[in-house]
């Protein structure tokens, strides 16, 4: 296990005072440190919300982006370097809501990238209006009535969409949680850790409080991650008992990098860039001949 | 001369078209090819035209010595360009107004193409090679030429495919020969040099150009005109090891190359304009974060889906200003095939240089036609490339301070290092960020020192383009002035004017932005009458011009039908304006 402080870096939180990001926060350096991976061998993503600024307060490799595409740029990054850990840290909005495309299509390509979730059910930097998972009747600044539509469901959409790790974790639960995020990354593709994460300003219905009461834990429950149809009704469960933990794990699938004929030879980025050959060269031209 | 091949999608007219080209270009002759079709799969009406010379060609000319037509449409909306005594082969069977074509003076050759092909070729798929047959037989283009491209290009079908090919062409050539090359005055004959030449089209030209450059990466959404840059580097993917990726939306396509290109993979995307729309937003992101991708942006008739097989300039200044907010970007636009391949291979040295996006513009004209080159025009061999300030590993490991991503130099340019090594931990910012990459977006001071970084950039990366082109003499009574595609409508243009005795020049811009303000304000000053020929409506590079150089241009020739210029064109526009001036 690595010293925790080595992800440390100087940068100010600006997070609220009980914000679930912290816990997130520490689940994420937790994992890191006790995988040894050094703050060099991991590049992180991300796109815009409160939780997006985590890698700003990792000292890790970032690229903190734009709303809603953190997903895509996460995937040319490891087609570019497949030596790299890919973490991606999104919202719910920004990744189940603008970024939706792109998530329903990552699914299905299985690139080896670990996708962490904040998902609180509310829009907190824009300051409280409805997201694609607040529930129905969620009363915010944009839904002065409670809204009416269905609350998104990540889960059961990865499952479906052919994703091969499919979580949830509690971040009111770090050690938990540090396990999820562990195990996501110690598996070969797609793997998606969606974490319930209260919003202590906007969100005053899923609240600590009411995340304690209900979660429980699916590896003490008897679930088998490898049975697809038991996770699929694990994923639908909600109400009076919320389960956390790994839901599905398809093992021994390959990643979207092995299929790739041009990254047998390495990583990309690792590729010596030089002018091609004169025979390479007059075989281009020779096309056209 | 111009043969031109018109009919439904799918009757072959394309390829057809582009086999009878090859076997020209195998006779040592210079060719320029023009193509336009419909939206759609199959029927609709296409043409492929071949303009074929012992001289090189810059570009199309308006006008047909002979069509050959495969559907009643083909006659109707393409008779009406058979210049005066030439010719409308055509098959004895299609139903047509016979009187109108011949009221034209154009002489009618009926051909029994349908019946050639069913009774010596047993297959009346094979009408179209009778078609090229006799097409041959009328300008007494010698057959071994179409034997031998119909060889080489049935090859994978079979023996007996190429064999029925051979005898439906054949077949088609002595019928045709025969009964039409006596009363048919234009002939095409081989010449005696016949060095390997290249037909390429403009895709296929910056595909090159970008393999060559060490493109290691490419995603894309496919879109006319630019999809064939996606398949061309897929189906090249293996052999010159680059992953290739169909993204699922050009957000998605941009934002996979900005990753790859941070990561440090040569990256690029290539789409038209409404591809381009979508992707403003992270060309943003690789200006704020100081990311090199490169991105085509092949422009069809907008506004929206527009005229998607169409061609126009219409997307200049849309290119240029992209996207909220000022950052760093270069735009390119090549002029020829050949210029496609220098173009992108520039383009990739330039992102990685000056750490920003780096826009190639084409159009539908460039993109689709085809020009016979010298190989010795594309050196894929002699490629420079520059990657710029990276560092290199042994370079990082003797680092001693921390490693600033976005540190403030002189030039503007932070060197860059690559994800992965332990010295440089570092992070990449779409936030005003601090020379670290941490978010600072609220001091005013870091403000002003970033941004004035990153326009350090901009204005310093203009000494690294090019003035533009000059064609034709000195002191000239009136200059073209054009960009990108319009290249070869106007140098022919320039010819025709100083045959006529008129003592005409062109400027030709390829390198577009930062505008080459300190190399091109002269050669704009000294024109005495300054004419902008450009395809779009409302003269969107004598804006730029103008708004650049004070310069304003004293005419527009301006094109915005779908149909690209041509020199006649542009000298018809400027004869109709002294007419009404």
């Amino acid at each position: 296990m690595l010293d925790l402080k080595l992800y440390n870096n100087p940068v100010k939180v600006t997070w609220c005072p009980g914000c679930g990001d912290y816990g997130i926060l520490n689940a994420v350096k937790s994992a890191l440190a006790q995988l040894e991976i050094y703050p060099h061998e991991v590049l992180f993503f991300s796109g815009i919300g409160c939780g997006s600024k985590l890698p700003d307060y990792v000292n890790a490799i970032a690229f903190t982006t734009i709303h809603g595409r953190a997903l895509p740029i996460a995937m040319g990054a490891k087609l570019a370097n497949h030596d790299l850990h890919v973490i991606c840290i999104t919202g719910d909005g920004d990744g189940y809501g603008i970024g939706g495309n792109h998530f329903l299509n990552i699914l299905r390509r299985n690139p080896d990238v670990v996708h962490i979730a904040e998902n609180n059910m509310v829009y907190g930097l824009t300051k409280g209006q409805y997201a694609p998972t607040s529930q129905r009747g969620f009363v915010t600044s944009t839904t002065p009535e409670g809204s009416i539509e269905i609350a998104f469901n990540p889960l059961t959409t990865a499952i479906n969409g052919g994703a091969t790790f499919v979580a949830r974790g509690f971040s009111g639960d770090p050690k938990h949680l540090a396990k999820l995020i562990m195990a996501a990354i110690q598996h070969k593709g797609y793997a998606l850790v969606d974490v319930l994460q209260p919003c202590v300003i906007y969100n005053k219905i899923n609240t600590y409080d009411y995340y304690r009461e209900r979660v429980y834990k699916l590896e003490e429950a008897g679930h088998d991650p490898a049975d697809r149809s038991a996770a699929m009704q694990r994923a639908q469960e909600w109400g009076d008992r919320i389960p956390i933990g790994i839901v599905y794990q398809a093992t021994g699938e390959p990643t979207y990098e092995d299929q790739v004929a041009a990254l047998r030879a390495g990583p990309l980025a690792k590729r010596r860039l030089a002018p091609l050959g004169p025979e390479q060269a007059e075989a281009l031209r020779r096309e056209f001949f | 001369m111009t043969l031109r091949l018109a009919g439904e999608a799918g009757q072959g007219v394309e390829s057809g078209g582009a086999g009878f080209a090859q076997a020209l270009s195998h006779g040592g002759l210079w060719l320029h090819t023009y193509t336009e079709y419909m939206s759609r799969i199959r029927g609709g009406l296409n043409f492929f035209q071949i303009r074929v010379s012992d001289h090189p060609l810059w570009s199309h000319t308006e006008g047909t010595n002979i069509l050959v037509a495969f559907s009643p449409e083909a006659v109707r909306d393409y008779g009406p360009h058979i210049v005066p005594g030439g010719a409308l082969l055509h098959d004895e069977g299609l139903k047509f107004d016979h009187d109108a074509v011949a009221r034209r003076g154009t002489q009618l050759f009926p051909m029994p193409l349908t019946k050639i092909a069913q009774e010596v070729g047993g297959n009346k798929i094979m009408m179209n090679t009778a078609g090229l047959g006799a097409l041959a037989g009328i300008i007494e283009y010698p057959f071994e030429f179409v034997a031998d491209v119909i060889k080489k290009n049935f090859k994978r079908k079979g023996d007996a495919v190429v064999e029925g090919n051979l005898k439906v062409a054949a077949e088609g050539y002595r019928i045709a020969q025969e009964r039409y090359a006596a009363s048919f005055d234009w002939k095409v004959s081989p010449l005696d040099a016949r060095p390997h030449r290249m037909l390429i089209n403009g895709n296929q030209a910056l595909s090159v150009g970008a393999i060559a450059a060490g493109c290691r990466f490419m995603s894309g959404y496919p879109m006319t005109p630019a999809s064939s840059i996606l398949e061309f580097m897929a189906s090249h993917a293996r052999k010159y090891d680059i992953v290739v990726k169909q993204t699922e939306d050009e957000i998605a396509a941009i934002c996979m190359a900005i990753g790859a290109g941070n990561a440090g993979a040569r990256a690029m995307t290539a789409t038209s304009g409404g591809g381009f729309s979508l992707m403003v937003e992270a060309l943003g992101l690789a200006g704020m974060a100081e990311v090199p991708v490169v991105i085509v942006e092949a422009q069809r008739p907008g506004p929206s889906t527009g005229m998607p097989t169409k061609t126009e300039q219409g997307d200049l200044l849309f290119a240029l200003f992209a996207s909220q907010g000022e950052f760093p970007r270069i735009v390119l636009a090549p002029g020829t095939q050949e210029e496609c391949f220098h173009a992108a291979a520039r383009a990739f040295n330039l992102a990685e240089k000056w750490q920003c996006p780096v826009i190639v513009m084409t159009d539908f004209y460039l993109t689709t036609s085809m020009r016979t080159l010298l190989p010795s025009e594309f050196p894929i061999e002699h490629v420079t490339i520059d990657r710029g300030e990276l560092l290199t590993s042994e370079q990082l490991d003797r680092l001693a301070g921390p490693y600033l991503r976005y540190k403030d130099t002189p030039s503007g340019i932070s060197p860059r290092a690559l994800p992965g090594h332990p010295k440089a931990v570092h992070q990449a910012c779409s936030d005003e960020h601090d020379e670290y990459g941490h978010f600072e977006d609220e001091d005013a001071a870091n403000r002003l020192k970033m941004a004035g970084k990153r326009m350090r950039k901009f204005r310093n990366i203009v000494e690294d383009l090019r003035a533009p082109t000059i064609y034709g003499p000195e002191r000239a009574e009136v200059t073209l002035m054009g960009w990108g595609s319009s290249y070869g409508a106007m140098r022919e243009a320039v010819d025709l004017l100083n045959a006529r005795g008129v003592r005409a020049n062109m400027l030709h811009f390829v390198d577009l932005w930062p505008f080459p303000e300190a190399k091109a304000a002269p050669l704009i000053e000294a024109a005495r009458q300054l004419v902008a020929v450009e395809g779009n409506q409302t003269g969107q590079f004598a804006h730029l011009v103008r708004a650049m150089t004070g310069r304003r241009a004293d005419r527009l020739v301006l094109r915005w039908d779908g149909r690209p210029l041509s020199p006649e064109y542009i000298l018809a526009t400027l004869e109709e304006a002294k007419v009404h001036a």
